[in-house]
């Protein structure tokens, strides 16, 4: 298994009681899906996220990450975790904006302490696979929206990552441009990276090959699917008034 | 542009080749260089908060390089006087019972630098000194200048030696002979380029024989033109130019004396005074009616009121460090709120709090450095300018240097790590939601 939680759960102080943001969730993901998270705001769905993505630790329940266990682990040894085995995406894209997208791509490795040289090589393979080998240098403010969330995606990419995390990835994008992020994360996913996805919307999340569902807390359903291809219906739209 | 993007293109197989596994931390290199990219960004802000340190650093080469520059004059003072040279002058008196001011009643005499010179030993000179100020003739120039009466032995207690010519002898003090020895102004006031030495002068209307100019010494202890002076012997200052006064023929302005080499200067002096106690019949109860100066104690003085004004400029210059460190605590903290997804995303991709922390304290010392550095070359440069302006001695001292930017490394690194540390322990998930 790539994840397995059991009773996996997580509460706020707030005030006198607390808050059940997330409560006893059991699943198994095994390695290699492509996975959506869905649910209203409010119903877990980005607590459940956070903990898989070892950002947070969960108040009580079990998480083991392909066999580890993470929950007990101390704040260094998750940021270890989350260089080796993870990679984030994000609604927002969250590049920082003074970097060109190689060095966007590179701060990972950075922080990995990979010599500049290979780390160059690599962001560069990085890009080129996310299909922007001809904007190596340009600043996000310089990308459309879809090119800034396909330079986040090289970078989540970069390590090497046995799970890519994906927080609403095209929120933030108009339909097309959506489509075009999900025809990626299916290409990727065949060249063996699971993904996990967060999103309210069901549009998105038929592309997912397992969707679970997520209400006030609670994991409601944990259902295997026959994805939708992206790639075919992009194929299919019909040609946009507007420039690549 | 470019061709449509088309994913179904992708291999099924590893996108990327195997990461190497690299050191498993960031370098220092790379925190460098982040650091840098992240104060160029804000250029302005960092000029102005750098500005504080700036100031702070370049007072403190200054003030220092200046405070150096004064005592190494004193030094060169005390080296130019000897350092083992004692100067005894008229004190108070008691007549009855009305005190006199010190130096109202000449009450040393010339055969009191006598009996110091048979009583006490270890001295390598003594001399009983008369001193006024006349004018001095030579041809169709004339020039005032302090006239001094001595023995010869002045010339070796004043480290006096004769550029041209030569000192008078004991024999030509003995015979009141009317000779006499230039010091270099006077010489240069009197006969320009010429050399004086065989030529006549006259003092008061008295003629004389120019015998020797002496080597230049500069400014003494006190600012004074030690070169402005006239030295002829003792006894034909008091017969032919002071004209004798009939109650204290004898009496002398000081007598100068230095001790040998490498003496104890203590124990020199308190010989003298028990010679001259005794002479002057003064009863233990009763005060020195003379002054015993030790004119490296003198200089010393000097030397520490030139220290005092340093460490109160020095701590001026401290306190304006302080305060640009403020300013960098300041800065970094706005810096850091502004950076709060930035420090969220850095977290969330692998960077370990550690690592967080370790950017903003670099950031925050390269900062303090780059203050320091341009505030090093400026106090270098404010300290030529005061030597230039000012004529103040002035003396770069390279411990300085180095302390100052230390200090400044210091204190980006003591008014960095609230601020880092604030960075290091944000929670990833709110700072990455943070607006």
């Amino acid at each position: 298994m790539l994840i397995e939680t059991e009773g996996l759960s997580r509460h706020y102080a707030a005030g006198e009681g607390s808050v059940v943001a997330l409560s006893d969730v059991t699943l198994g993901i095994p390695p290699g899906e492509l996975v959506a998270a869905m649910g209203p705001s409010g119903s877990g769905k980005s607590t459940f996220l956070n903990l898989i993505g070892c950002l947070d630790r969960p108040t009580s329940g079990i998480y083991r990450l392909m066999g580890e266990d993470v929950a007990r682990l101390s704040p260094d040894a998750l940021a270890g975790l989350r260089s080796r085995r993870l990679g984030f995406v994000f609604q927002s894209f969250h590049l920082l904006p003074r970097l060109d997208a190689m060095a966007n791509v590179e701060l990972p490795m950075v922080y990995r302490g990979l010599p500049r040289r290979q780390r160059r090589e690599r962001a560069a393979a990085a890009l080129d696979a996310v299909g922007l080998g001809a904007r190596l240098h340009h600043r996000p403010t310089q990308l459309s929206g879809g090119q800034q969330q396909r330079v986040a995606i090289a970078r989540a990419l970069v390590n090497g990552p046995d799970l890519l995390l994906a927080d609403e990835p095209t929120g933030a994008l108009d339909t097309r441009t959506g489509l075009e992020i999900m025809a990626l994360f299916q290409a990727l996913n065949r060249s063996g990276v699971a993904i996990l996805m967060v999103t309210h919307d069901a549009e998105v999340a038929r592309y997912a090959m397992r969707v679970l569902r997520f209400r006030d807390g609670r994991l409601v359903a944990n259902e295997r699917q026959a994805p939708a291809d992206a790639a075919a219906e992009l194929a299919a739209l019909p040609a946009a008034g507007r420039a690549a | 542009m470019n061709a449509p993007f088309c994913p179904a293109a992708l291999q099924p197989a590893p996108i990327l080749p195997p990461l190497p596994p690299g050191t498993g931390g960031m370098d220092l290199v790379e925190a460098l260089r982040g650091a840098l990219l992240a104060l160029a960004a804000n250029r302005l802000r960092a000029v102005l908060t750098a500005l504080g340190i700036f100031i702070g650093v370049a007072a403190v080469i200054a003030t220092v390089a200046v405070g150096a520059g004064a005592r190494e004059q004193v030094l060169a003072q005390i080296r130019a006087l000897g350092a083992n040279l004692l100067m005894v002058s008229p004190g108070s008196v008691n007549q009855g019972a009305v005190r006199l001011g010190a130096g109202q009643r000449p009450n040393l005499t010339w055969e009191d630098a006598q009996a110091i010179r048979e009583g006490v030993a270890l001295l390598a000179g003594v001399s009983g000194v008369i001193r006024q100020q006349h004018q001095v003739v030579a041809g169709n120039m004339n020039w005032s200048t302090g006239i001094l009466g001595a023995d010869p032995d002045i010339f070796a207690v004043q480290e006096w030696v004769p550029e041209s010519g030569r000192v008078f002898n004991a024999e030509e003090a003995r015979g009141a002979r009317k000779v006499a020895v230039l010091g270099a102004t006077v010489a240069e006031a009197l006969f320009g380029d010429e050399d004086p030495v065989g030529q006549p002068i006259r003092i008061r209307a008295t003629p004389f024989e120019v015998i020797g100019v002496l080597a230049r010494k500069g400014q003494g202890p006190q600012g004074q033109d030690q070169d402005d002076v006239v030295v002829i012997p003792f006894w034909t200052a008091r017969r032919s130019v002071m004209g004798a006064w009939r109650i204290w023929a004898h009496a002398v302005s000081w007598i100068s004396l230095k001790v040998e080499e490498g003496e104890e200067m203590a124990a020199a002096e308190e010989e003298v005074r028990q010679l001259l106690r005794q002479r002057h019949r003064l009863a233990p109860n009763e005060p020195d009616d003379f002054i015993l100066r030790n004119m490296a104690e003198v200089a010393a003085t000097r030397d520490a009121s030139a220290r005092t004004l340093s460490i109160l400029l020095a701590s001026v210059a401290a306190v304006s460090l302080l305060v640009g460190g403020i300013g960098v605590m300041n800065i970094m903290l706005v810096s850091v709120t502004e950076r709060t997804r930035e420090i969220g995303l850095r977290l969330a991709i692998g960077a370990r709090r550690r690592d967080i922390l370790a950017q903003f304290l670099i950031e925050a010392v390269v900062l303090a450095l780059l203050g320091g550095a341009v505030g090093v070359l400026a106090g270098i440069g404010l300290s030529h300018g005061l030597a230039a302006a000012a004529g103040w001695p002035v003396l770069v001292q390279w411990d300085a240097v180095a302390l100052a930017v230390g200090v400044s490394a210091a204190t980006g690194l003591f008014f960095g790590y609230w601020p880092a540390r604030r960075a290091a322990g944000l929670d990833p998930i709110a700072a990455l939601r943070h607006d």
